[in-house]
């Protein structure tokens, strides 16, 4: 084991794909001579040379689709999106291009890319800059979507991303680039569509990911010490495929779930996880399942308000539980 | 001298090339190069991608094509001076009036057909349509629907290319209305900025579905290459041998020293944007008829080809006798070919679940009803 970032492990598993597949090259805004906006890729310049790390210009339509279009022919593009939040002007490659060439060809063509970036709010940067996309890509059947919650799987979940031969829409978070894990050495890779276990318990159970994983882990141990319920929390870890068997399990054990994500509500992952409860496991629900997720309003400025109030926290994961457990 | 054929495939007067005025492009390279059976099979080209379209429409308006149908009816030299000249590593990739590129780069047209009934037996078994032909085997990328949207593709297959160090070319067709969108100027400096090999080519018919040139650009099209310090080329369509006298040498441009550039080629289309379109508001009758009887590319050819003593009206008789059989068959084909079932639904939608054993775990399909 080694303490790394978040940042480090994807870093990690970005270097060892680099060197294990020569097809494998990064490309997007400030990767190369800036180290990255957010330094995911720092160094990597120095070490790999300007064919293996490009800098872009501002053209997220021109560059996706140049990475799309160059996976057809056997490239495994890594494109950098410096936030998610600029999918939309790159929408038309991502969902038309990516998404649908495999299917409208009658599966004669691959696209081995992966799309990558932060996507959270709470840094203050207003509403263009804080979109949560993953349930708008996970709405688009041939994309694959991954909203990794800590270094580890940040870094397994990479090098399985990069290796998969479909498109892989690569879901991170500013906020957690610094927080530090133990991630195991070696070529460790993680199959899409396995869920962890975060936290057992048999009292509740929170479906989460990414960032709100560790909200809902805070706000199960303030509950323990605070109520002496036993909260258990399941990381998705990816959104598409989706775990739905580690959850319907879990909602056998306890019979009341909390969905804790940083989506505004209306057509949600967590809709989509209320839903699918509720079709597969209704006899086993003893309470409505409940949502905690980000206000529904474009994201705040206001730095305290968007903190506090808009997007989840401990505090209203708390407030949810004890509404579930009502 | 009369050699007026009886198969003709479009007669009126004053055809641009005709036996006493041979194409000025006849000893370009790329053309004097050819031999006479190669001529004849670019001809041949021509005339069979005319003939299958043309047998698509009837089976249109009877309801067995679903959807779009944007026929390439007075195109046909574009495409096929533009693949005669490809090599093993260069790509093509196209907007959605995309049934002249397939047949050009070799498509059968047995599968052409049956895509257009949504049968299995279609070129995409049944999941494309008209709009969404590809052939990867044939360096065919497609067949893409929304206007522009292709280009950045193509110059990513330039760009792969380059990568892997193969000496080709991409070229990205594009309609005169694709010129507007911004994917397309985003691709036009990513290939200028980075040396790809990709050629923009712009196939001008000079209507932007019913919006004509005029009044959707401003200033011309090709001349926006200048913006991005890239060559740019403009040439007639009518005239296949124009056609590949100037994409040679754009394409020699491209593999050799990796340059891209703006091609635009004059053409025009006889039928309407799609056969939804009327094709009553937007241009006048005469100007079609008089693009036909001075321009029609097949015919202009027919007449160049005669003139060189390549075709006899024997020939020209037995090629469109020969195309009109091909589609005939094509339509039997389609016919008798089943449509996908609905387990095939969810199938080719992503590499994973086509292979025997899946690699990821949980629920990659959700249905509203299981």
């Amino acid at each position: 084991m080694a303490t790394l970032t978040y940042r480090e492990a994807i870093r990690a598993a970005l270097s060892e794909e680099i060197e294990r597949d020569p097809n494998v090259v990064i490309l997007g805004e400030e990767v190369a001579q800036f180290n990255g906006a957010y330094k995911v890729t720092e160094g990597m310049l120095e070490k790999y040379g300007p064919k293996r790390i490009v800098d872009t210009p501002i053209s997220e339509a021109g560059f996706i689709g140049m990475g799309i279009g160059a996976s057809m022919l056997g490239i495994r593009p890594v494109m950098e999106l410096m936030f998610w939040s600029f999918y939309s002007v790159a929408f038309d490659q991502i969902v038309n291009n990516a998404a649908n060439v495999r299917y409208m060809s009658g599966g004669q063509i691959a696209c081995p890319i992966v799309i990558r970036g932060p996507a959270n709010g709470g840094t203050n940067v207003g509403a263009t800059h804080s979109h949560t996309p993953e349930n708008v890509l996970a709405h688009h059947p041939g994309l694959k979507v991954v909203v990794p919650s800590n270094a580890a799987d940040a870094k397994a979940l990479m090098k399985t991303a990069i290796r998969d031969n479909d498109p892989v829409m690569f879901l991170e978070n500013t906020l957690l680039y610094g927080v530090p894990g133990e991630v195991p050495e070696g070529d460790i890779t993680l199959p899409f569509g396995r869920a962890a276990i975060a936290r057992e318990g048999k009292d509740l159970t929170i479906v989460s990911y990414g960032r709100c994983v560790v909200h809902s882990l805070a706000a199960a141990e303030k509950m323990k010490a605070e109520k002496g319920l036993d909260i258990e929390v399941i990381d998705l870890r990816t959104i598409r495929p989706l775990d739905v068997a580690t959850v319907l399990k879990s909602v056998a054990k306890t019979h009341r779930v909390l969905i804790v994500e940083e989506q505004r509500p209306f057509c949600s992952v967590g809709t989509m996880l209320a839903a699918t409860i509720q079709e597969e496991a209704f006899d086993e629900l003893d309470a409505p399942i409940l949502r905690v997720g980000t206000i529904d309003a474009p994201a705040i400025y206001a730095p305290p308000v968007e903190k506090q109030f808009q997007l989840p926290n401990p505090e209203r994961v708390v407030a949810g539980i004890l509404k579930v457990m009502r | 001298m009369s050699k007026k054929p009886s198969a003709s495939a479009d007669t009126g007067a004053a055809p641009a090339v005709t036996p006493s005025r041979p194409s000025p492009h006849a000893q370009a390279p790329a053309n004097a190069a050819l031999s006479a059976e190669q001529k004849i099979e670019l001809y041949r080209k021509m005339v069979r991608i005319r003939r299958f379209e043309e047998r698509c429409l009837p089976v249109y308006n009877a309801g067995k094509i679903g959807g779009f149908l944007h026929l390439y009816i007075g195109q046909e030299a574009v495409a096929v001076g533009a693949c005669s000249l490809m090599g093993k590593d260069d790509h093509v990739i196209t907007a959605y009036r995309d049934h002249g590129h397939a047949i050009a780069v070799g498509m059968d047209t047995k599968p052409l057909m049956a895509e257009l009934y949504g049968k299995v037996t279609g070129c995409s078994k049944g999941k494309g349509g008209s709009m969404h032909y590809f052939a990867p085997d044939l360096n065919y990328w497609g067949g893409h629907g929304i206007v522009g949207g292709q280009v950045p593709l193509g110059t990513g297959l330039a760009y792969a290319v380059k990568y892997q160090g193969k000496k080709g070319a991409a070229m990205a067709f594009m309609g005169d209305g694709a010129v507007n969108q911004g994917a397309v100027h985003e691709a036009y400096n990513l290939a200028a900025l980075w040396d790809l090999p990709v050629l923009f080519v712009i196939e001008n018919n000079r209507y932007s579905m019913g919006t004509s040139q005029e009044r959707s650009s401003a200033g011309e099209l090709a001349k926006r290459a200048e913006a991005y310090e890239m060559k740019w080329y403009v040439c007639g369509g009518h005239d296949i041998y124009e056609v590949r006298a100037t994409l040679d040498e754009a394409l020699r441009r491209a593999r050799e020293e990796n340059k891209p550039a703006v091609v635009e080629i004059d053409t025009y289309r006889y039928r309407g944007h799609s056969v939804a379109d009327p094709d009553k508001t937007y241009r006048d009758r005469k100007e079609i008829e008089d693009y036909r009887n001075t321009k029609d590319p097949l015919q202009v050819f027919q007449n160049q080809l005669v003139l060189e003593n390549v075709l006899t009206d024997a020939l020209i008789t037995e090629i469109d006798t020969a195309a009109r059989a091909e589609a005939d068959r094509a339509v039997e084909f389609a016919e008798a070919s089943p449509f996908p079932t609905a387990e095939d639904i969810q199938k080719d939608v992503y590499w994973e679940t086509d292979q025997p054993q899946r690699t990821s775990e949980g629920r990659i399909f959700f249905n509203s009803v299981e």
